[in-house]
């Protein structure tokens, strides 16, 4: 992995929320097609690094260049991040007033400028690939969760993100339909989609993992990759995290 | 089926208490009626509605359809309803674009801005709108004289007496402007359709909005141009002692209008805030997310679900505002209650006046309601 192929480059990144210090010192660099799992106690700072990367939150020091644009207050990078850069919410965030179709078009639509029926095509050809092209007429609150999820990643990918965000995709969901979601998930990375996802699953981790971020109090306490920290955690604070998540 | 069982069973007892009730009302409602009647004939009184045909013989000064103090008191008092329609209208459409845009501004990140509609939304909402009312006539009326009226643009006068705006007198051929305007009207609409499918074919996204505007000022503007100038505009002028042309709009009209659109649109506004506050962050989140501008955003995914929790509310604040319109007696507004209020003393048929009163407002309130249920299930449909 050369330097140039990095599509997310942190740098010295710190972010504060008034006087409380979440994000400190982060140095993070991703390659086109590398799947990192950020993992670590709540409160740690993993959903406002993954918010960082598509601006959804503001950072004050450091710098962050996603796929050569740096983020600064300049809306054009923010909008050329954005194009690049898909995310999926632990909530879903469907919009409930436009059915599963519309939720995938929407964007394609209005922001791609994509004529109607290629929209749809092309919407539907996600559907298909996250196995629920049957629900395409439906509301967000006639479905079930997992589907709700499968739809939602369905509508980042429309975009033709060249990165995906996942921030606890399947936190929210009963255990019956967190596997449909992960397999999902398994699928795109085999595409080499360049993934970075938030999560507890360690069996998702171990699967598809390059690398296992540990964050602790703002702070990347450990960075590896899924056999060594599992096998082999350097900090006393991951062994004790793995030790709590995977004693249940 | 014995007695007892009947009683105790839960269905037949719940029906028994409502037969009784309704005989109990009907009843009473009886017992007034034949008392009022009797009392108002000991008194010489005449019930009944003819005194509506007797000549009303008093003045009003805004008048929407012909009328003198010859007139009956039957037309003063549709003037008067008349009156009250043109303020509530007025007032809804004024309150509704500056509620809805307060509410939007509140939410804005600027300090500044957010700051200066909390302050007008918290003063406007908490002064009884009757001083609102006296507040903006007091100040209309303490504008210059009329010979010193205050000049927009030499067309526009205002004064103690009112505000003076050009009129507009309408010769034979300004038919043709209107036809046009109502061609523009319909072209618009095709426009509408035409750019809806090409969107859905080739993803342009046709500017709807500036065009419409254009066409609507230009091309009725142009054939006023081309032709002789059909409309005739009569632009005030100063006389030596008095405004001659145009048509005055009273203070009273003013000032009432100005007090009710703000202090409604305050509410509206945080109706609007609050409905828009209701749509959870994860929605803009999504859209930023999908690279959705905010003002697309607000469009296309905040207000489509903010006006199912606005709706309803906003439905009660036009009901208000219609109501608080009967305020106008305050400052001599000539409305319903104000002229049906002289009516009633001349004629002393006050049940009558009054009944006519809430019969009106019943019925303002009611098409109302229906137009905004109506609205309300037409988003509701778009939605599920
Ligand atoms: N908008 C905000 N304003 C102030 N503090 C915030 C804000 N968002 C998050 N925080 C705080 O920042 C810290 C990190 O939050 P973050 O959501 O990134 O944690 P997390 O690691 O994702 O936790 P979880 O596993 O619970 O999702 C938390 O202590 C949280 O309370
Ligand atoms: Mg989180």
């Amino acid at each position: 992995m050369n330097e140039n192929s990095a599509v997310i480059e942190i740098s010295d990144l710190n972010k504060w929320f008034g006087n409380f210090h979440v994000l400190r010192d982060i140095n993070l660099s991703v390659s086109q097609g590398e799947r990192i799992v950020i993992c670590g106690p709540s409160g740690s700072g993993k959903s406002t690094l993954i918010r960082c990367i598509n601006r959804l939150e503001e950072h004050q020091e450091g710098r962050i260049v996603v796929d050569g644009n740096e983020l600064t207050h300049d809306l054009k990078n923010i909008d050329a991040v954005r194009r690049e850069v898909g995310m999926v919410f632990q909530s879903f965030n469907l919009f409930p007033h436009l059915n599963v179709l519309e939720n995938c078009t929407l964007a394609l639509i209005w922001v791609r400028k994509m004529p109607k029926l290629e929209a749809e095509n092309l919407a539907m050809e996600y559907l298909h690939r996250v196995k629920i092209p049957e629900q395409a007429q439906k509301f967000p609150g006639q479905l079930s969760g997992g589907q709700q999820q499968r739809v939602a990643i369905a509508r980042s990918l429309c975009m033709r993100p060249k990165i995906m965000l996942f921030d606890e995709p399947t936190s929210a969901l009963d255990p019956e339909m967190i596997k449909e979601v992960l397999d999902v998930m398994v699928d795109l990375a085999e595409t080499g989609m360049t993934m970075l996802v938030v999560t507890h699953e360690m069996g998702f981790a171990s699967q598809v993992a390059d690398q296992i971020i540990f964050m602790d109090e703002g702070l990347i306490v450990e960075q590896n990759t899924p056999e060594e920290f599992f096998n082999n955690p350097k900090s006393d604070r991951t062994k004790l995290f793995l030790s709590q998540i995977l004693s249940h | 089926m014995n007695t007892k069982s009947l009683w105790t069973n839960e269905r037949t007892r719940g029906l028994i208490f409502q037969v009784l009730l309704v005989v109990g009302i009907a009843v009473f409602i009886a017992f007034i009626i034949s008392n009022t009647i009797t009392n108002l004939e000991k008194a010489g009184l005449a019930s009944g509605y003819s005194f509506l045909g007797d000549t009303a013989s008093f003045d009003i000064n805004q008048r929407l359809i012909e009328y003198s103090s010859t007139s009956t008191y039957g037309r003063a008092i549709i003037v008067g309803g008349l009156n009250t329609i043109v303020i509530a209208i007025l007032g809804i459409l004024a309150a509704t674009v500056i509620g809805f845009i307060a509410g939007i501004l509140r939410l804005s990140k600027n300090y500044l801005i957010s700051r200066l509609v909390t302050i007008y939304v918290e003063f406007v909402r908490n002064v009884p709108v009757l001083l609102q009312i006296i507040f903006w006539w007091v100040i209309l009326l303490s504008l210059p004289k009329v010979r010193n009226s205050l000049s927009i643009g030499d067309s526009i006068f205002l004064n103690n007496r009112g505000i003076r705006l050009p009129s507009a007198n309408f010769s034979e051929g300004s038919v043709l402007v209107f036809l046009v305007f109502f061609g523009v009207l319909i072209t618009l609409y095709f426009i509408k359709r035409w750019s809806h499918k090409r969107q859905e074919k080739t993803g342009k996204i046709f500017p709807f909005g500036f065009t419409a505007l254009g066409l609507i000022i230009f091309l009725p503007a142009l054939t006023f141009l081309l032709t002789d100038q059909p409309i005739d505009f009569n632009v005030p002028t100063r006389g030596r002692f008095n405004l001659k042309g145009g048509f005055n709009v009273t203070p009273e009209l003013v000032a009432l209008w100005l007090a009710l659109s703000t202090y409604t649109a305050a509410f509206i506004s945080e109706i609007v805030r609050s409905g828009i506050l209701s749509v959870s962050s994860g929605q803009r989140e999504a859209a930023s997310a999908l690279g959705l501008k905010p003002s697309l955003t607000m469009r296309k995914i905040i207000l489509p679900q903010a006006l199912r929790v606005i709706i309803p509310p906003l439905t009660s604040q036009y009901l208000n505002l219609t109501k608080n319109s009967s305020l106008a007696v305050a400052i001599g507004y000539q409305d319903i209650v104000s002229i049906g209020d002289t009516v009633l003393n001349q004629s002393g048929q006050a049940l009558e006046v009054i009944s006519i009163f809430m019969i009106f407002y019943l019925t303002l309130s009611l098409i109302t309601s229906a137009f905004m249920n109506w609205y309300n299930k037409r988003i509701e449909l778009v939605e599920r």
